[in-house]
């Protein structure tokens, strides 16, 4: 008798874990849709136009390897990766502990809550042309806001975007002030914590310290995550603005993977290297992401498991 | 299914010495204080590029070229707004187009971004691991390199200037967003979810009786991030639309740097009109950011 209820009950357990993955299938199939229709096509495209000579104009020829062969010896292809590492390095870590500290400050019940918001979000929204010929101006090296502000104590500013030193180091900052997106998921992050756990750590006397490191910290912990994975993805992409700064100059200092990418293709029309250098890229990204997931187990805090 | 974790918070330790009411309201006001020297420095710095932008829309055409630039004009010029937007390119066309293909796919991003993320939270398939990790691999792929790709299938389909190849992708999901709703679909209390399952509910009571209610700031999230990416869209914008009727604001903006080089007050007119929607949409939509989304019914958490 037992044993039949086992076996029925195995089966039921069974039945429901199927009907769970119907559920799931059905509820995926928007994206999986569209990831057959629109990506998935193209993705498996680009990987066979890696392996072709392509300048757009006359149809491909196949190269073989001859675009990975000549990405390895290619020392400006690893330049740009040390440059991609420095750059997305700087802007995740600066960007990721300066907008949390703001996004903590924004959730504080103050009066004007909204307009200080706003006033965050606003770089976010401002093109970005308008964006670098602002930042063109605050960093010239002999007009420049910075520069005068430094000179006012006595300090003689570095060139900025004119030095290989400096170059870099500026880009990083104007990545981290237009980081509007990442407040914005951090204070929508800040709601999701229930109260009781802070009313419950200000009973057992907890400073507002620990109630930080033992409440929010956890409780964010997935969308702290979320956003360093996705700052990192995007930062190893990001090119638009370096571009209209500094054009990967001075000396290539500044000339990261996704600009080379960007030079080859529309620039020399070798698409077939740009497609190249763009799994290159995909598999510098892929291996970060996977380090970063499993470095989570540690300190991603689910409800879920 | 509830797993304590080494991160679950741990409180208890000995009380601190109490501090007396006149002391701790004391501490309050210092912090308060201290909150708002923070914010009003922060925003002098993210105010900036905004005043920048007022002040050279207000310029003379003659100052609008002088170098070093001043950041204050010498005298106003507010028909630059009316210039810049009823000038020889047609605004208020490009607006009602921009808004058209806003509306739609924020709509489409929407619909398609919280089904995908409920299951990948959620539920539990044999596929599930693989297909979310697909899922993320998509956004690792630079977009540049699918762009010819995509253009070649759009075109086979006769669907170059129409707006269609901005606006039928965007009702499939997008990697982004559905990553960003999982995150926070994770952090609901299971206890919610497994009390619901026994009082019968189905799955899509569960995700619209509880999982959607409580990620409200989420769902603002990502709203507001489809309503700017779509808003300001330009790449996609310039590859596929061909007739000027059809354009949209970034597509003028785009156009006028072309035409006018040199007239950046005009061009500052009109960025700061077609950003207006924006901000008026994210000072509604902080309004969600507001402490109180409280989770009752689970007590001792």
């Amino acid at each position: 008798m037992s044993g039949v209820a086992a076996v029925l009950s195995r089966r039921g357990q069974h039945t429901l874990a199927r009907r769970e993955a119907r559920r799931f299938h059905l509820f995926v199939s928007p994206w999986v849709i569209g990831f057959v229709l629109f990506t998935g096509g193209p993705i498996l495209a680009s990987i066979a136009i890696s392996f072709t000579h392509w300048n757009l104009l006359r149809s491909p020829t196949w190269a073989g390897l001859a675009n990975y062969q000549k990405m390895v010896n290619d020392p400006e292809f690893w330049d740009s990766i040390g440059n991609t590492f420095y750059f997305g390095l700087g802007a995740v870590s600066l960007g990721v502990v300066f907008t949390f500290a703001l996004a903590l400050l924004l959730n504080q019940p103050l009066r004007f809550q909204g307009l200080f918001r706003t006033v965050m979000y606003l770089p976010s929204v401002v093109s970005g042309v308008a964006t670098a010929l602002l930042w063109l101006n605050i960093l010239h090296p002999d007009f420049g806001l910075i520069n005068k502000l430094l000179a006012l104590v006595g300090v003689s500013g570095p060139p900025w975007l004119g030095s290989t030193e400096w170059a870099m180091p500026a880009l990083i900052l104007m990545s981290v002030w237009g980081a509007g997106n990442t407040i914005v998921i951090y204070l929508a992050g800040l709601q999701g914590i229930p109260k009781t756990l802070y009313e419950a750590a200000e009973i057992d006397g907890a400073s507002w310290w620990r109630r930080f490191w033992s409440v929010t910290v956890p409780m964010m912990s997935p969308v702290i995550f979320f956003n360093v994975v996705t700052g990192f993805i995007a930062s190893i992409q990001a090119y638009t603005l370096i571009l209209i700064m500094t054009e990967g100059g001075p000396a290539n200092s500044t000339m990261v993977l996704g600009l080379y990418i960007y030079r080859q293709a529309f620039v020399f029309f070798d698409m077939g290297y740009a497609a190249a250098l763009s799994w290159a890229m995909f598999l510098i990204v892929i291996v970060v992401t996977l380090i970063q997931f499993g470095l989570a187990r540690r300190w991603v805090h689910y409800e879920f498991h | 299914m509830l797993v304590e974790t080494k991160a679950a918070p741990d409180l208890r330790r000995p009380g601190r010495a109490t501090m007396t009411s006149g002391q701790a309201e004391r501490v309050r006001r210092a912090q308060r204080a201290g909150a708002y020297v923070l914010l009003i420095a922060a925003t002098g710095v993210f105010l900036l590029p905004f005043l920048w932008m007022v002040t050279t829309s207000l310029k003379s055409d003659a100052e609008n070229l002088a170098f070093p630039p001043e950041f204050l004009p010498s005298s106003f010029h507010f028909e630059n707004y009316a210039r810049g937007w009823s000038g020889s390119l047609p605004f208020t066309r490009f607006l009602v187009n921009t808004i058209v293909i806003t509306a739609l796919s924020m709509a489409g991003n929407l619909i398609s971004c919280v089904l995908p993320a409920y299951a990948f939270a959620r539920m539990r398939a044999r596929l599930g691991a693989f297909l979310f990790a697909l899922m993320l691999g998509t956004m690792m792929i630079p977009r540049e390199i699918t762009l010819v790709p995509k253009y070649i299938l759009f075109a086979k389909l006769g669907w170059v200037d129409t707006y269609l190849p901005l606006i039928v992708p965007e009702f499939f999901g997008v990697a982004l967003y559905i990553f960003l709703l999982r995150q926070f679909f994770t952090t609901i209390p299971q206890e919610l979810i497994d009390a619901a399952r026994i009082d019968g509910a189905s799955e899509w009571r569960i995700l619209w009786k509880i999982m959607l209610p409580l990620s409200k700031p989420a769902l603002a999230a990502i709203m507001l991030f489809s309503f700017v990416g779509n808003w300001n869209q330009y790449l996609e914008s310039v590859i596929y639309l061909r007739t000027t009727e059809k354009f949209t604001i970034p597509l003028g903006l785009g156009m006028f740097s072309g035409q006018y080089a040199t007239q950046y007050n005009q061009m500052m007119a009109v960025s700061i009109v077609a950003m207006m929607p924006i901000v008026v949409l994210f000072f509604i939509a902080q309004k969600t950011f507001i402490r109180g989304v409280t989770l009752t019914g689970i007590a001792g958490r």
